[in-house]
C-alpha cells in the first residue's frame, strides 16, 4: 500500500513537473523488461528441462509423475482429514531474498514439502491437526532476524525453524534465550538445521535450541579421518574465509592431522576476506607453489565456487575438500570439471539411496518442485523429530516439547536410527564423504547430470565427541 | 619464490588490466561530466549476464561481440533519459542517482536471472593451457584477456589523441561551451561517451564472467575499487588510469603472495606482545587479510595529500 | 511573531503527543518492534540530513558513526554485565553519542576540506575501510557473528527493569524527542544557518569571513555525535551489533530515508523513516522482490522528485495560498486511478513470473501460473492503465498550470 502511494506520488510530481513523454517512455521500458523476463524465465525452464532429459531416464520421470499423482490423491484426501482442529503453526526463519534467498528457498521448499508428505496428506498429527509452516525472510541478516522473530513471537508461534548462517543462529539463539527468560509461559524453541558453529551447543549452549546437523568440529573429524586413510595425501593446504567458520575449520583441522598422520605437512593455513575476492588465482599460485596434494576449504557460495574454479583453471589436479561446494548452481558451474575431485562431507547420504520409501520421498519432491533440489535432507528428520515429541508430551507446549526431544531416539526414512543427545541438544547422525561424479548418480544436483555420490560413510556412534556444555535448565 | 613472484606478476597484470577496461570508460566520462558513475561495474555485471544468455543460444563468440553492444545502448539511454535530466541538479544528484541505479540493477539481475551462480563457460576453443611455468598452467583464456585489455586500451589511446573524433572529445572535455558554438552536437557527444563507456564495462564483464564466475554480487564492491582508480590515476588522464588499475591489481595480487605480517615484523624489531589483549587481532594481521582493503586506504591517503591524483592535471 | 511562535510549540507539543501515544494504540509486540525501529531511524535519518540537507555534503559512510556508537554502547552494556561498571542505561544513547562525535571530530579533521565528489569520496573509503577492520579486529566487534549485551544489568530507574520492549520504546521516543528538538535547534543557531550558505556558496561564505572548512565541521561532528546516538538506542534495543550496521548497505538505506522523504525540509527524514520502516516490514514477507520495487522507487524519485515527499507537498503551498488547490482534485484523480491500475498490474505480472507454487495468490484472485489468462489479464489491464494515464496528463498539466498562474488573492 505504502509502495502504491509512492509510486503514484512519484507519479503524480512527475506530472506537474516535467514532460509527460519521459514517463511515458520510462514506463514502457519498464513494461519491455517485464516481458523479457517473462522470456529468460521460460527459457531458463526449458534449459533445465532439456537438461534434465538428457540424463533423468524415461523411466523415472514416469514413476515420478505416477507418484505424484497419488501424492496429490493421497494429499486431498488426507488434508480433508486433516482439518479437524487448528493447524499447528510452525515458523521458518531464513534467507527468502537477498543474495543467499536460494538456499533458504529450497529448504522452505523442503519444509513445506515434508510437512505435506509426511503428516498433512496422512491425517495430521496430534489427532488430525495440520502441521503449517509459516515463512519469515531475514535476508541472512541478524538484524533482520531479531526483527523476524518478535514478529513470529507476535503471531504467537512457539517452534521456530533456523539454519543459514552460523552468525544468524547466535543472534537468533540469544534473542530466544532472552526472550524465555523474561517472558515464562511464552517460550520458543529453536531449531537449528544447519548452522554449525560448535559454540551453540558448547558455551553458548540453550535448552532451547536443538541441533540437527553435525557441528564443524564433527565433521572435520570424520574428515581428517578420509584424509588420513589416503595414503597419497602427504601436505595439505588450508583456505578458508576469514570469520568464525573458517577460523574453527582452520585450526580445527591442522590439530586433527597433527594427531592421526604427524607426517602429513601443513603447507599452508591461509584466510580470506569473506566475500570480497573476486579472483582466487593468486591465493592457487600459492598453493601450487607449496606443493601440496590436496586442499581444506570451508568457504561456500561465491567464495567456494570462484576458489573452484581458479584451482581448476591453473590445471592443479588435486582433491579439494568442502563442507559447502553442491547444489545452488555450484555442481552446474563447476561441472565435468569438478568430476572425482570435489570432496564433502555431509549429513547425508547422496546417492545410492539405502531404502525404497528415501527414494520415493526424492522421487516424488523432484516431481513437485522439478528445478530444486533436496538440499537439507535433516529438515525431514528435524520435522520428524519435533513431531514425534508433539505426540509423545500430547501437546505443543514448547518446554514439554523440549523435554520430549531430550534423548530423544529416532529411526529416519533412510532407515537410520538417529539420537538426540541430552547434555547439548546436538543431534548424533551417521556422516558421509561424498564426491561428486556423474557415474552412479540417480538423482543430480542443479538438473546437471552430476551429483554426490556416498564414498565413505561413519556410523553416528562414531562421530560422538564430548561436550562442554554446562547448560542452564529452565524450572517449571 | 621465484614461481611465486612470476604468478603474481601475471595475475596482478590480468586484475590490473581488467580494472583499466573498467576506469578507462569511467575515466573519460568522469572528467567529461563531472559524474562518477556508481553504476559502472553493474554494467560490468549486465555485460556478463547478457553474454551468458546469448552463449546460451548462439555461443561465446556472439555473446563478445553483442553483448557490450546492448550494455552500450543501454548504457545511452540511462545517460539520455536519467542523468541528463538529473544533471540540473547537480553533481550531488548525479552521484545519488546513480547510486540508486547501481542498486535497482543488481534487484533486476536477480529478477531476471535469479540468485544462484550461472553456469557461463569460456569458450571451448581456448579451453588449453597456454604454457605451464613451474608447474602451474596459464591458461589460454587468461592470455586472451591481457590481449583484449591491451588492445582496448591502444585503441582508445590512439582514437583519443590521434582521431578527429578523439580531439573533438578533448575539446567537449576542457572547452564544452567552445565546442558547442563550433557547431559540435555537445549533448550528443556525453550520449555517445558514456555509451562507449558503459559498453567497455560490458566487454570486461563479457571476458571476465567466465574466470569470476558470474552471480549477481559480482559488482559488489568493484565499483568502489574502480572509483578508487579513477582518483588515484588522476582526472581524465588515461595513462593515470592504466596506472592506477596495474598498481591496484599488482599490489592486491602481491599482498597475497607475499607471507608477512605484523608478527614477522614484531619478531624482527624482538617486540612481544601479551598474548590474551583486546588488540590482539592486530598482532596477528596478515598482509593477505587486509589485501582487499589497501585499495580504500590509498584513496582516502590520496584524496587528502594529493586530491589530483598520480597524473591529473586538476583537482 | 508570539503567533508563530505559539503555533511552533503547538507543533512540538503534538509531536511529543503522538511519540508518547503511538504505543496506546499500537501495543502489540509487533507494533511496538516497529515503532522502537522507527524512533532509531528517525534520529539516523535526520541526522543524515544534517550533512546532506542542510550542508550539502553526500556521505557513503554515515553508517560508521552509528555503528560505532552502537558497538560502544554494547560494550558499556557488557561492562554493567560484568558488575565492573553501573549507571543508569537511560544515559547509554549518550555514550554512543559522544562516541560518533569523537569519530566526527577524527575524520571531520580532514574529511571536511572540500564538500562535493572529494568528500563523498573520502567518505566512501573510510566506511570501507572501518566496515573491514570490523571484520578483521574481532575482539572488538565480534566478527560477523557480533557482539550482544543485556540491558537489563543496569541498576532500575523509578523500578523500570527495562524488561520489555515497551518501556525500551518510551526511553527511545524520550531521545528522539529530545534529539528532533537539538537538531532543529541547531539549523536555528549561526553554525547552522551558516551550513546553509556554505551548501549553496562556499565563495561567498568565505568572503563574508566564515571558513567553509570549519561550517562544515562543526555540521559533520554534529550529524555524528546524533548517528551515534542512534546508534546507542539501537543497542538498547536489539541488544547486539554486527559488522552489517556499520557498512556500506547501512548507510545506503539512511541515504534512501533521507532522500525519499526530502532532504531540504525538516520534516522530510522523519517521513522518509517512518515510510521505509513501514516498508520494510509490510512488504518483505509478501514478496521477496521487494528490494527490487524499493530500487524503482528510489530511482523514480531521484529522477522526477528530486525533492522527496515533503518537496511534492510542498509543491502545493502556493495553490493553497491562492486557494485554487481544489482544481487539482479532479485530475488527480483522473492520473492517480489508472496510474495505480498499471502499477497493480505490473506488480502482478513481477509477482507471477516469480511465484513459487503453482498458484500465486494477488489481492484476493488465485492465478494460476500456466494460464495464459492468468498472464493476458494483468498484462492487458496495465497497458488500459498506461495509456489512460498517458492520455490523462495533458489535463493535469493544464490544471496545474491554472492552480498556480491564477491571481493570488490579495489579502492585507
Amino acid at each position: 500500500m505504502v509502495l502504491v502511494a509512492v509510486v503514484v506520488a512519484n507519479g503524480g510530481g512527475l506530472l506537474v513537473k516535467f514532460s509527460s513523454r519521459s514517463l511515458v517512455r520510462l514506463v514502457s521500458a519498464l513494461l519491455v523488461l517485464l516481458a523479457a523476463s517473462v522470456a529468460v524465465r521460460a527459457q531458463g525452464q526449458a534449459q533445465g528441462q532439456v537438461g534434465a532429459e538428457g540424463q533423468a531416464q524415461n523411466q523415472v520421470e514416469a514413476q515420478a509423475q505416477a507418484q505424484a499423482q497419488a501424492q496429490v490423491e493421497a494429499q486431498a484426501q488426507g488434508q480433508a482429514e486433516a482439518q479437524q482442529g487448528e493447524p499447528v503453526r510452525i515458523g521458518f526463519i531464513d534467507p527468502l531474498s537477498g543474495p543467499f534467498a536460494s538456499i533458504g528457498t529450497s529448504a522452505l521448499l523442503l519444509l513445506e514439502f515434508s510437512a505435506d508428505y509426511l503428516f498433512n496428506s496422512r491425517g495430521g498429527i496430534l489427532g488430525g491437526r495440520a502441521i503449517e509452516i509459516v515463512p519469515f525472510d531475514n535476508q541472512q541478516s541478524p538484524t533482520e532476524t531479531q526483527l523476524q522473530f518478535r514478529r513470529a513471537v507476535n503471531e504467537g508461534l512457539h517452534f521456530i525453524f533456523q539454519g543459514n548462517s552460523s552468525a544468524v543462529a547466535n543472534a537468533l539463539g540469544a534473542a530466544v534465550t532472552r526472550h524465555n527468560r523474561r517472558n515464562p509461559g511464552e517460550e520458543v524453541v529453536h531449531l537449528n538445521y544447519a548452522a554449525v558453529d560448535p559454540a551453540l551447543t558448547e558455551e553458548n549452549c540453550s535448552f532451547w535450541h536443538f541441533r540437527f546437523d553435525a557441528h564443524a568440529v564433527m565433521k572435520l573429524e570424520v574428515l581428517t579421518d578420509f584424509i588420513a586413510s589416503s595414503e597419497s595425501v602427504k601436505s595439505v593446504y588450508i583456505i578458508g574465509q576469514d570469520y568464525s567458520f573458517g577460523h574453527v575449520v582452520a585450526q580445527t583441522s591442522e590439530r586433527l592431522l597433527g594427531e592421526k598422520r604427524p607426517d602429513i605437512a601443513i603447507v599452508g593455513n591461509e584466510l580470506h576476506p569473506i566475500g570480497q575476492v573476486k579472483d582466487f588465482t593468486p591465493y592457487v599460485t600459492k598453493i601450487v607453489a607449496s606443493g601440496a596434494d590436496a586442499i581444506i576449504t570451508g568457504n561456500f557460495g561465491a567464495d567456494m565456487v570462484a576458489l573452484a574454479r581458479s584451482v581448476i583453471d591453473a590445471g592443479l589436479d588435486i582433491p579439494i575438500y568442502t563442507f559447502y561446494a553442491a547444489y545452488d548452481g555450484i555442481t552446474a558451474t563447476l561441472g565435468a570439471d569438478g568430476k572425482d575431485r570435489i570432496y564433502l562431507v555431509h549429513s547425508d547420504s547422496g546417492n545410492p539411496f539405502s531404502t525404497e520409501e528415501r527414494r520415493q520421498f526424492h522421487l516424488a519432491f523432484k516431481a513437485a518442485h522439478p528445478d530444486r533440489d533436496v538440499t537439507q535432507p535433516r529438515l525431514m528428520n528435524a520435522l520428524s523429530m519435533l513431531v514425534k515429541a508433539m505426540e509423545e508430551s500430547g501437546g505443543t507446549d514448547p518446554y514439554e516439547v523440549a523435554l520430549a526431544l531430550e534423548d530423544m531416539r529416532f529411526s529416519t526414512l533412510r532407515g537410520e536410527q538417529i539420537w538426540m543427545r541430552g547434555s547439548d541438544h546436538q543431534l548424533m547422525q551417521a556422516l558421509h564423504i561424498l564426491v561428486m561424479t556423474d557415474e552412479n548418480i540417480e538423482f543430480d544436483a542443479d538438473n546437471s547430470g552430476f551429483g554426490l555420490y556416498a564414498e565413505h560413510v561413519v556410523p553416528a556412534a562414531q562421530t560422538v565427541l564430548e561436550t562442554g556444555c554446562e547448560m542452564k535448565r529452565p524450572r517449571r | 619464490m621465484p614461481e611465486i613472484l612470476v604468478f603474481a606478476t601475471l595475475n596482478g597484470l590480468v586484475t590490473g588490466l581488467l580494472l583499466f577496461m573498467l576506469a578507462s570508460g569511467l575515466t573519460v566520462i568522469f572528467s567529461m561530466m563531472g559524474v562518477l558513475n556508481f553504476a559502472h561495474a553493474s554494467f560490468y555485471m549486465l555485460g556478463a549476464y547478457f553474454a551468458y544468455s546469448i552463449s546460451l543460444w548462439f555461443g561465446y563468440w556472439t555473446g563478445l561481440i553483442v553483448a557490450p553492444l546492448l550494455v552500450g545502448a543501454l548504457g545511452a539511454l540511462v545517460e539520455r533519459y536519467g542523468l541528463r535530466r538529473v544533471h540540473q541538479q547537480g553533481h550531488v544528484a548525479e552521484l545519488v542517482f546513480t547510486f540508486g541505479l547501481a542498486f535497482l540493477i543488481e534487484e533486476a539481475v536477480q529478477f531476471f536471472w535469479g540468485p544462484e551462480t550461472r553456469n557461463y563457460q569460456a569458450p571451448e576453443l581456448l579451453d588449453f593451457p597456454l604454457f605451464t611455468l613451474f608447474g602451474q598452467e596459464f591458461s589460454a583464456y587468461r592470455g586472451f584477456m591481457l590481449a583484449i585489455s591491451m588492445s582496448i586500451f591502444l585503441g582508445l589511446y590512439h582514437t583519443l589523441t590521434r582521431s578527429r573524433v578523439g580531439l573533438v572529445i578533448q575539446a567537449a572535455i576542457t572547452h564544452p561551451q567552445m565546442t558547442a558554438q563550433l557547431g559540435h552536437n555537445v549533448p550528443l557527444i556525453f550520449t555517445m561517451v558514456f555509451g562507449v563507456g558503459t559498453a567497455l564495462a560490458g566487454l570486461a564483464g563479457v571476458i571476465a564472467g567466465p574466470v569470476l564466475t558470474t552471480f549477481p554480487g559480482m559488482a559488489l564492491g568493484l565499483g568502489s575499487i574502480v572509483f578508487v582508480i579513477v582518483v588515484i590515476g588522476g582526472l581524465g588522464s588515461l595513462q593515470g588510469a592504466l596506472l592506477a588499475s596495474l598498481l591496484i591489481g599488482l599490489l592486491q595480487s602481491y599482498a597475497i603472495a607475499a607471507d608477512v605480517g605484523v608478527p614477522d615484523l614484531l619478531a624482527m624489531l624482538g617486540v612481544e606482545f601479551p598474548g590474551d589483549h583486546p588488540l590482539d587481532d592486530l598482532w596477528t594481521l596478515h598482509l593477505a587479510q587486509v589485501a582487499p582493503v589497501l585499495p580504500f586506504l590509498l584513496l582516502v591517503l590520496v584524496l587528502v595529500f594529493r586530491p589530483k591524483g598520480l597524473l591529473g592535471k586538476r583537482e | 511573531m508570539s503567533k508563530t511562535l505559539k503555533a511552533k510549540a503547538g507543533l512540538w507539543g503534538g509531536y511529543l503527543a503522538v511519540l508518547l501515544l503511538l504505543p496506546q494504540c499500537f501495543d502489540s509486540l509487533l507494533a511496538i518492534s516497529i515503532l522502537n525501529q522507527m524512533t532509531i531511524a528517525i534520529i539516523f535519518a535526520l541526522s543524515y540530513n544534517m550533512l546532506l540537507g542542510q550542508g550539502g555534503m553526500l556521505s557513503f559512510g554515515h553508517a560508521v558513526y552509528f555503528g560505532l556508537g552502537g558497538f560502544l554502547a554494547v560494550h558499556a552494556l557488557l561492562l554493567m554485565e560484568r558488575g565492573s561498571a553501573s549507571f543508569p542505561i537511560v544515559f547509554i544513547p549518550l555514550l554512543g553519542g559522544l562516541t560518533g562525535l569523537l569519530a566526527g571530530v577524527f575524520v571531520g579533521s580532514f574529511s571536511t576540506r572540500k564538500a562535493g565528489t572529494t568528500f563523498a569520496m573520502i567518505s566512501l573509503g573510510i566506511g570501507e575501510l572501518v566496515a573491514a577492520s570490523s571484520l578483521i579486529l574481532a575482539r572488538f566487534f565480534g566478527g560477523e557473528a557480533g557482539i550482544s549485551g543485556d540491558r537489563t544489568f543496569g541498576p532500575p530507574l523509578f523500578g523500570i527493569e527495562f524488561l520489555r520492549d515497551v518501556e525500551i520504546y518510551y526511553l527511545g521516543a524520550g531521545w528522539t524527542f529530545l534529539a528532533t528538538l537539538c537538531m532543529y535547534l541547531f539549523t536555528r543557531t549561526p553554525a547552522g544557518r551558516m551550513a546553509n550558505a556554505v551548501r549553496d556558496n562556499p565563495e561567498r561564505a568565505e568572503f563574508i569571513g566564515y571558513s567553509a572548512r570549519w561550517v562544515r565541521f562543526i555540521s559533520f561532528c554534529a550529524a555524528g555525535a546524533f548517528a551515534g546516538i542512534a546508534g546507542g538506542l539501537f543497542a538498547l534495543n536489539y541488544e547486539f551489533l554486527t559488522d552489517e550496521n556499520l557498512n556500506l548497505a547501512t548507510s545506503g538505506r539512511v541515504l534512501l530515508m533521507a532522500y525519499i522523504g526530502g532532504l531540504g525540509f525538516f520534516i522530510g527524514p522523519i517521513i522518509g523513516a517512518v515510510l521505509l520502516t513501514l516498508m520494510n516490514f509490510l512488504l518483505s514477507n509478501y514478496t521477496e522482490l521487494w528490494l527490487l520495487y524499493l530500487g524503482i522507487v528510489f530511482v523514480l524519485t531521484v529522477l522526477f522528485l528530486p525533492r522527496g515527499c515533503a518537496g511534492f507537498v510542498m509543491m502545493h503551498e502556493s495553490a493553497w495560498r491562492r486557494g485554487t488547490l481544489h482544481l487539482l482534485a479532479l485530475p488527480y484523480l483522473l492520473t492517480g486511478l489508472p496510474a495505480l491500475l498499471f502499477v497493480l498490474a505490473a506488480v502482478c505480472l513481477a509477482e507471477l513470473s516469480h511465484a513459487t507454487g503453482p498458484t500465486l495468490h494477488y489481492l484476493g484472485l488465485s492465478l494460476a501460473r500456466d494460464s495464459a489468462l492468468a498472464w493476458a489479464g494483468p498484462a492487458l489491464l496495465a497497458a488500459v492503465g498506461w495509456i489512460l494515464t498517458a492520455r490523462s496528463l495533458p489535463r493535469l498539466r493544464e490544471a496545474w498550470e491554472r492552480a498556480n498562474a491564477a491571481e493570488p488573492e490579495r489579502r492585507t
